[in-house]
């Protein structure tokens, strides 16, 4: 697992592609930070500064997760891996482990943050290790999920692609649920079986909302629902890659 | 060592390797021969654990690749007929990772100088894998194979696309491997396999062929064995001599070759050696003998035979094999075609 995860994170920086993903990172959370510190925004609010920034995320990690197993396909590089005296999860980790420390390290600024706004006023330093926990248990449910579409295909584009699709309606499925306004009373039959689909539909999109329960890790009260809610997610996609590429060898 | 018994790998209903056996013990080196799309690659890929199997079973020094597939992997060193580089990566910085990810127990630094000392790249050691040539490619991958210094060395067509100096190097190397290694080696170039291989399989769609040593190949393929002998003398004299030796069924002029001297083809009776008589009758006749040859097949003659037959039942009875050798094959065809029946049934209902 160690081989794998020091070789993918390596790979990140043998070409500007990880340079770039830190690069916009740090950009956008600098700016991000710098409006609120420059509005003179309430301490609580600092907090805030990472969510505000997760409309960018949908579209940085893809990149980050696109030629995690598709490119090892194309190039027929996997054959190293898939024939060593490794188990197949041990591989599915050690490259999710190394996109989540890619991950981990754009976020590395924060911590300045936080160091500037506590020499200016009195902190609870809960609030942002919990704001943190919050954007990492997210960004491992969002890699997982990129890591098992690259694990489908054999090109890094069509991955990119694919990944881009679903994270775009992950985006929107909060507000999706609040467009569907599900009717309380049913006056007939036809009535009450939409109703019925309406509701399954709206349990589906607030099932996908990232978003939703990622805002409320801003909002300083601890829910254990929400950390379950991420790792349950990164858990069942780290094991489907790990289905995906036994799969493929049946095949 | 390598033990393959009832093999089959299906891809959807397209059956690739059907009902392969075969065994291969310590030091062998074997051949895997056959045409492109034959199955060899599929074959290696079972034994190596990269594919699956469909049917059968593949154990790898008494320990079951599906089973057990650690155990299995780490006793084999794969070089896949793409040498498997990241090619952003250094040559010394790849090695040092594929050692990681095998779990070596040896002393890291030794071992890897040793192993590129050994396929000689030592000297491109800090160098880039995308920028070297196709030949240090190959040879890193050999490395590669070589970590752990596994007891089975499974070569998927090492030559391929290499310039001769290179293939001569690269089969140095398999022949001085095979001193201490068990080597399955797979080419459709014929001399290689014949210049490092004992034993030779040949496959041919999906299936072996045959499986024997090199020269009980062409002697089972060689219907009409004959010797050749070149002879300074007076022809017609020495053809007539020639018929006359016991033992020898037909005596065809084939001309002249060298000045004064004539060759002539010698078919022996079935199962009988009359070297020593020709040669015997030669001397009597007090005319110089030149050369003896046995006409045998070349490998390249006995592959094209083999691998042009129709099907694999002629190129069986061809090696004077049981044209169906087992039950199970049998069982498999009506397998595959057991499932288009079913849908016909239905439709048929419907």
């Amino acid at each position: 697992m160690l081989a794998v995860f020091k070789r993918e994170f390596k790979a990140y920086f043998a070409n500007p592609l990880g340079f770039i993903i830190l690069a916009v990172l740090y950009f956008f959370l600098g700016l991000g930070f710098f409006q609120m510190f420059s509005a003179g925004a309430p301490y609580v609010e600092f907090t805030v500064v990472f969510p505000a920034q997760i409309g960018l995320l949908f579209f940085v990690v893809p990149v980050m997760t696109m030629r995690l197993f598709s490119d090892e396909r194309r190039t027929k590089t996997d054959q190293v891996l898939f024939t060593a005296p490794v188990k197949l999860i041990n591989i599915v980790m050690g490259k999710f482990l190394a996109a989540f420390a890619l991950y981990a390290l754009g976020f590395a600024p924060t911590i300045i943050f936080q160091i500037i706004v506590s020499a200016l006023v009195s902190v609870n330093i809960f609030y942002y290790l919990y704001a943190l926990l919050g954007i990492m248990l997210f960004g491992a449910a969002l890699i997982a999920v990129g890591m098992f579409i690259s694990s489908l295909t054999e090109s890094p584009i069509i991955s990119i692609i694919f990944t881009l699709i679903v994270n775009l309606f992950i985006m929107f499925a909060g507000s999706f649920a609040n467009m569907i306004t599900v009717p309380s009373t049913t006056n007939n039959f036809f009535e009450a079986i939409g109703a019925f689909f309406m509701n399954i539909g709206v349990k589906f999109l607030n099932g996908m909302n990232f978003v939703g329960v990622l805002e409320s890790f801003g909002s300083q009260a601890l829910v254990i629902k929400d950390i379950v809610f991420f790792i349950s997610i990164a858990v069942a996609f780290i094991f489907l890659t790990e289905r995906s590429l036994e799969k493929r060898r049946w095949s | 060592m390598i033990e393959v018994t009832g093999l089959s790998k299906r891809y959807g209903t397209y059956l690739a390797v059907e009902n392969v056996n075969f065994t291969i013990n310590k030091g062998e080196v074997v051949g895997f021969l056959g045409p492109n799309g034959a199955g060899k690659s599929t074959i290696m890929n079972i034994l190596t654990g990269y594919l699956s199997l469909t049917q059968g079973k593949v154990t790898i020094d008494g320990f079951d690749i599906a089973e057990n597939p650690e155990e299995a992997k780490k006793r084999i060193g794969y070089l896949p007929e793409l040498p498997p580089l990241y090619t952003d990566m250094k040559v010394r910085e790849y090695l040092n990772f594929v050692y990681d990810l095998k779990k070596v127990k040896f002393p890291k630094g030794p071992h890897i100088d040793e192993i590129m000392r050994l396929v000689r790249i030592d000297n491109v050691q800090n160098r880039l894998i995308k920028n070297l040539s196709k030949g240090y490619r190959q040879r890193v991958g050999f490395a590669q194979a070589l970590i752990g210094n596994p007891d089975v060395l499974i070569l998927d067509e090492p030559t391929v696309g290499l310039d001769p100096q290179q293939i001569i190097e690269i089969r140095n190397l398999i022949t001085r491997l095979g001193k201490n290694h068990t080597i399955i080696l797979s080419s459709h170039i014929l001399s290689e396999i014949q210049a490092v291989c004992d034993r030779i399989i040949i496959i041919n769609y999906g299936e072996i062929i045959a499986d024997d040593l090199q020269d009980n190949l062409s002697e089972k393929l060689s219907t009409d064995h004959s010797l050749v002998a070149r002879v300074i003398c007076d022809e017609r004299d020495m053809l007539a001599a020639l018929k006359a030796v016991k033992g020898v069924k037909d005596v065809t002029l084939l001309g002249k070759k060298e000045s004064g001297a004539y060759d002539f083809e010698i078919i022996p009776e079935e199962g009988v050696d009359v070297r020593a008589d020709v040669s015997g009758r030669i001397a009597e006749r007090k005319k110089s003998l030149l050369s003896l040859t046995s006409n045998r097949l070349t490998l390249e003659q006995i592959f094209l035979k083999l691998t042009q037959a129709p099907n694999n039942q002629e190129a069986r009875k061809m090696l004077g094999l049981d044209a169906n050798p087992t039950s199970e094959v049998v069982e498999l065809e009506n397998l595959v075609i057991g499932i288009p029946d079913e849908q016909s049934d239905k439709e048929d209902n419907e």
